[in-house]
């Protein structure tokens, strides 16, 4: 059963759009806008932006071969094209469809398409932790966002989660595997950008997983970025982990002088104080990777990992774009620091509470697994201080 | 008696070896096909009306004329022989008892096609049949059927045999052809269709066992005369693999003109239930294709006799009809549990699933949870209504038919069975040690006694 036959029209389509050579005009939720051939359905989405834009979990415009897999941009595509406006059969993955002239495309117009998109949601948040307080993809996760708007508040889910142990593949990033929605972009990331990859999927099914190959760590230079690309919290950055929250750092656009070959030198710092918290690759209103004089704007891990002093950057300002409501809701622009001292504000007294709870409680503490933890912290502890 | 075409000769001794399958008439369509042209051979597919044999049932010659020909790069012929449809067990059959038929149809099609290195990627699991092949295609060389320079034809043709790693999926096309290629067997996402962009990055088609060994009598005896056998658009002869509660479970091969009814009680084919039980369901053509209770098997819901055949098995679409599917029939009496039986395919789908896109992965172990638990008694109505909306969430919304084939059976059940999955909820003891029997979905043939 598993030897599907060819669509012919899907077929007969694909080499027809082959031949076309000028724009085309694709309309998306009754907006119609004009394209170059060979555009998928999601980037022309894209253009016209706003809220007739699919969301996409594993599609990643700078990576080849990527897409596809989560099933969250699928649209239905209403009339195939002008010559033929018989529409699909099936919703299509917008994220791999290229467009046809006179094409038209239903997306949150479509009944299907939400009820298609909702069952996604579920499915991918089945055997998801939902461990977001203590998650640091947390304020910037893919996830978090499409779980927001798609998701429903329970779970028709009863049974036990699938887990995995956490698995450190090499000095700088941490596997979370539990965490991972299998979207395959870490892969790639790993194929096209770097020497040789050697980590991949292993298993199949509800029991695949992300791993290295036996007892190997994940160590080139542009290995860091797997964590920018990665939508969920199961890549995170070592260096960065249990530091802070996103939403409390403060997002600047950077550049320094990197000599490591490939790597393009600009960056996002994210700052608290004057203190550079982590590095990240410079992302666009979609999540992804910028894109300079037309190459993806991958950093190495010099830059990522082991620059975070600011002297060694050149600011350039504040991070205008993120699509984050979390990062987005914090107005650093008109953000001013206090000038008074908390004892000058309090009349010379000393505040009681402002003290530093890190060093009383073992939640707060990096390094202590909250497994480990027997109660949480109580007022008794703080009294010493 | 139905007309065999390709088991015709499959039982004569010693016709897995060259010699007497070709004192047989062996490669005499090789001989025949060499002198025409290729574009002639693919015409005379056509014209036979041959369908793919591996489930989907699409038009052969129609599939190989969609083949790109672009300059510079070669086209392959890839033989799927990666059976691991539950209950399909046909090609095993055929090539282990007459590889040479295959090998024949190979060289064929290849011609036809202009594939100078074809591949057979045949189930790991079948590694005795992998020994039959190399055997076979050596022989095939040795006398100048393969190699270079095919009798002087100026055709070459090199066949290999590539074994799986057990993995179901691997049978899907696209997963086939990434696994010969040597990467992990994920689907692809279509289009590009491999009649485009197939092996290598090149122009391939992709057959079953079955249809490849097919085009041996197409070319043999005309297309049109393959076209006389059989009724509609089933033209030719179908393998069938009948399993589960018959007589005479076995390979057998219908001209596609006999009803269902005939198939199961004729002595010719599986000579009726055992034990004087009575039919309560069956799946007309492999795991992934909807079960059918034994009244709306034997008459489609127009009250006409059923057929076996792609058409009269289809009669109704999934409301009240099946699929012919790959041919794999398996037959279930009134001592069978359908939820057991659901819950068994769906844990088959859970683990076969490649775990690329979310609703498969994620679903397929989720209804396989909820089966379980009705099975053991411990379900809630509640869970019924929930399989339903799992299963329509998966079926379309995946990259490859896997999904679809994970959610129908599942689908069929509860719309067929309904009344039993609630029997199970609502008789959460009795269910362990009972079964809940034929009810309405009576045997209406009269069985003898």
């Amino acid at each position: 059963m598993l030897h599907c036959g060819l669509c012919v029209k899907e077929c007969l389509e694909y080499l027809r759009m082959e031949e076309e050579i000028k724009t085309i005009k694709v309309t998306i939720d009754n907006i119609t806008i004009d394209v170059a051939p060979g555009t998928t359905i999601l980037n022309a989405a894209r253009q016209i932006g706003g809220d007739v834009t699919p969301p996409a979990m594993c599609y990643y415009s700078k990576l080849d071969g990527s897409g596809g897999k989560c099933r969250t941009c699928l649209v239905e595509v209403a009339a195939g094209s002008a010559a033929d406006p018989r529409p699909m059969p099936k919703l299509v993955a917008s994220c791999r469809t290229g467009v046809m002239d006179g094409m038209v495309v239903k997306n949150i117009t479509s009944e299907k398409v939400t009820d298609a998109r909702n069952g996604v949601v579920e499915f991918l948040l089945l055997n998801h932790p939902l461990d977001c307080p203590i998650c640091d993809q947390a304020g910037e996760c893919h996830l978090q966002d499409l779980g927001y708007e798609h998701g429903k508040e329970g779970t028709r889910y009863q049974f036990a989660r699938r887990t995995f142990k956490k698995e450190d593949i090499g000095p700088y990033i941490q596997l979370h595997m539990t965490r991972c929605i299998l979207c395959y972009r870490c892969t790639y990331v790993a194929d096209q950008i770097t020497q040789k990859r050697v980590h991949g999927v292993i298993d199949r099914g509800d029991h695949a997983a992300i791993s290295t190959y036996i007892s190997k760590a994940i160590d080139n230079d542009f290995s860091g970025n797997m964590i920018d690309v990665c939508p969920v919290g199961a890549l995170t950055d070592k260096t960065f982990r249990f530091k802070n929250r996103v939403w409390f750092t403060k997002p600047v656009d950077a550049h320094r002088n990197c000599t490591t070959p490939g790597c393009c030198g600009k960056a996002t710092l994210w700052l608290r104080g004057e203190e550079v918290f982590r590095v990240t690759a410079r992302k666009d209103q979609w999540g992804e990777v910028q894109s300079f004089d037309g190459k993806p704007g991958w950093i190495c891990n010099t830059c990522r990992f082991e620059t975070k002093k600011t002297e060694s950057w050149t600011v350039e300002g504040i991070t205008t774009i993120s699509r984050h409501s979390v990062i987005g809701l914090n107005k650093y622009k008109t953000l001013e620091m206090p000038k008074e001292t908390v004892k000058a504000v309090m009349k010379g007294t000393d505040p009681k509470l402002l003290m530093d709870i890190h060093s009383v409680s073992g939640v707060n503490k990096p390094d202590t697994h909250l497994s480990e933890l027997d109660r949480a912290a109580k007022s008794d502890d703080f009294k010493n201080n | 008696m139905g007309r065999k075409l390709l088991l015709e000769k499959a039982h004569i001794e010693g016709i897995r070896h060259y010699d007497v399958y070709r004192k047989e008439g062996g490669y005499s369509s090789v001989e025949k096909a060499l002198k025409m042209k290729p574009e002639e051979i693919v015409e005379e597919v056509k014209k036979s009306g041959l369908r793919g044999r591996g489930g989907a049932g699409f038009p052969t010659g129609m599939k190989w004329s969609f083949l790109a020909k672009p300059e510079g790069l070669p086209r392959y012929v890839v033989c799927n022989a990666d059976e691991s449809e539950p209950g399909t067990f046909k090609d095993r059959y055929l090539m282990e008892f007459i590889p040479h038929l295959l090998i024949e149809g190979m060289i064929v099609s290849s011609y036809a096609l202009g594939s100078n290195n074809s591949y057979i990627y045949i189930r790991g699991e079948y590694d005795w049949i992998t020994d039959i092949l190399e055997e076979a295609i050596k022989e095939a060389h040795q006398n100048g059927w393969l190699g270079k320079n095919i009798h002087g034809s100026g055709f070459d043709c090199n066949i290999y045999v590539q074994r799986g790693a057990g993995a179901y999926i691997c049978g899907e096309e696209t997963a086939l052809l990434e696994s010969l290629e040597g990467k992990r067997g994920n689907p692809r996402i279509k289009p590009p269709f491999p009649a485009v962009k197939g092996l290598w990055g090149c122009p391939t088609v992709v057959n079953n066992v079955e249809t490849l060994a097919a085009v041996v009598p197409i070319i043999n005896n005309g297309g049109e005369a393959y076209a006389q056998i059989g009724v509609g658009k089933s033209t030719g002869t179908k393998l069938i693999s009948a399993c589960g509660n018959i007589n005479k479970p076995g390979v057998y091969e219908i001209d596609m003109t006999i009803s269902v009814e005939e198939f199961i009680y004729s002595e010719e084919y599986c000579g009726g239930i055992p034990n004087g039980k009575k039919l309560k369901a069956c799946i007309p053509g492999g795991s992934s294709v909807p079960i059918l209770p034994a009244n709306l098997l034997l008459t489609t819901a127009k009250g006409e006799k059923r057929l076996m055949n792609y058409e009269s098995l289809s009669d109704g679409g999934f409301a009240t009809g099946s699929m012919m599917g790959s041919g794999g029939f398996i037959v279930l009496d009134e001592d069978q549990c359908i939820v057991r039986h659901t819950y068994t395919l769906a844990r088959f789908y859970r683990h076969e699933s490649c775990g690329q896109c979310s609703p498969c992965r994620e679903g397929t172990g989720w209804m396989e949870k909820i089966l379980l638990n009705i099975e053991k008694g411990k379900g809630k109505m509640s869970d019924i209504d929930l399989l339903w909306d799992i299963q329509r969430k998966i079926e379309g919304n995946t990259i490859c038919p896997l999904g679809d084939a994970a959610a129908w059976p599942v689908a069929a059940a509860i719309r067929h069975f309904r009344d039993e999955f609630e029997w199970h909820v609502n008789n959460p003891e009795k269910c362990l040690t009972e079964n809940y029997g034929l009810k309405h979905y009576a045997d209406p043939i009269h069985v003898p006694a």
